[in-house]
């Protein structure tokens, strides 16, 4: 009797699953998005300090999450491989790896031009900016280091070693407004200091935003596992012109 | 719509997270399109995976 995770390891059966869901959670991602982007426009009132600038939160925030949720990704995904060796992990660490990158690069740049208005400054070495920084150069060294190697093996194993020594930058970006006194704010989170007119919208960005990462991570894994098919065929067309050519020779 | 003196710093936000998510999502589609030709490109030369049913190139 094959487990969830067993049945779900076979890539046909996966390429079957996630081309049923993929059309349902785009367009799911699409209609959050737009409903939020409504409401962030059309009905959220301004912050009574930062004025009509929190409309930057809409966005900041949910990629600082997903840029967290990315690499927790990475990281579960690499455990997978090195310890269950599941056939899908690496694919899921590979895919989403640029999708987290992309986040975390979309969460420094709109904090920053939040930060030039509101601190006075695009960046200052504070702990929580500090730390999704190394976040990114982490995403960047998991990209480099797994395309330097041509070996798709050794590199699945080696990128998910630097995963999983790097998970600990996770809690230091989340505890870093606690830590350490810091320009950058405590956490957005759903505390009650955040008017529901405001965290409404910024739940509905959020799931949005979270589909949209879903529907990405889903259709690179597609990417991915289609890759690595016409590698394997390549790879039997070259050793099959090799043995030819050796039977012509004798 | 009047988003006050600082309407340039959220319309750049915007731009920015627009450019860098709308660029990712072109980058997957585009890459699934490519690996999806390659694909079809191998099947034309008569490559086939051993899971699939049809004759094997070398008369296996």
């Amino acid at each position: 009797m094959q487990t969830l995770t067993q049945r779900l390891a076979n890539p046909t059966r996966f390429m079957e699953i996630s081309r049923a869901a993929l059309p349902w959670v785009t367009a799911g991602a699409a209609l959050f998005i737009a409903y939020a982007m409504y409401l962030v426009f059309f009905v959220a009132p301004p912050d009574y300090q930062q004025g009509e600038t929190v409309k930057i939160m809409y966005i900041h925030v949910p990629s600082a999450w997903l840029a967290m949720m990315g690499y927790s990704i990475v990281a579960i995904s690499s455990f997978g491989l090195l310890v269950f060796r599941h056939p899908l992990a690496d694919v899921s660490a590979k895919a989403a790896a640029p999708i987290g990158a992309a986040f975390t690069l979309a969460a420094l740049i709109t904090g920053s031009l939040w930060g030039k208005p509101m601190w006075g400054t695009y960046w200052v070495w504070d702990a929580r900016l500090t730390s999704v920084l190394i976040l990114f150069f982490l995403y960047l060294g998991l990209i480099a280091l797994r395309s330097s190697l041509d070996d798709e093996a050794l590199a699945g194993k080696l990128t998910a070693v630097l995963a999983l020594v790097g998970v600990a930058i996770l809690p230091i970006i989340k505890f870093s407004v606690d830590w350490w006194n810091t320009l950058h704010q405590p956490s957005t989170a759903f505390t009650s200091t955040v008017d529901p007119s405001m965290r409404t919208p910024l739940l509905i960005a959020a799931i949005g935003f979270t589909l949209l990462f879903i529907a990405l991570h889903l259709k690179g894994m597609q990417n991915e596992i289609l890759r690595r098919r016409v590698k394997t065929l390549r790879l039997a067309e070259v050793e099959r012109g090799e043995r030819l050519f050796s039977a012509r020779a004798e | 719509m009047d988003l006050g003196p600082h309407a340039a710093f959220i319309w750049a936000s915007y731009a920015a997270f627009v450019a860098i998510v709308g660029a990712l999502i072109g980058w997957t589609f585009f890459d699934g399109r490519r690996q999806a030709a390659a694909l079809q490109d191998a099947d034309r030369r008569g490559l086939k995976r051993r899971s699939e049913p049809g004759p094997k190139q070398d008369g296996a």
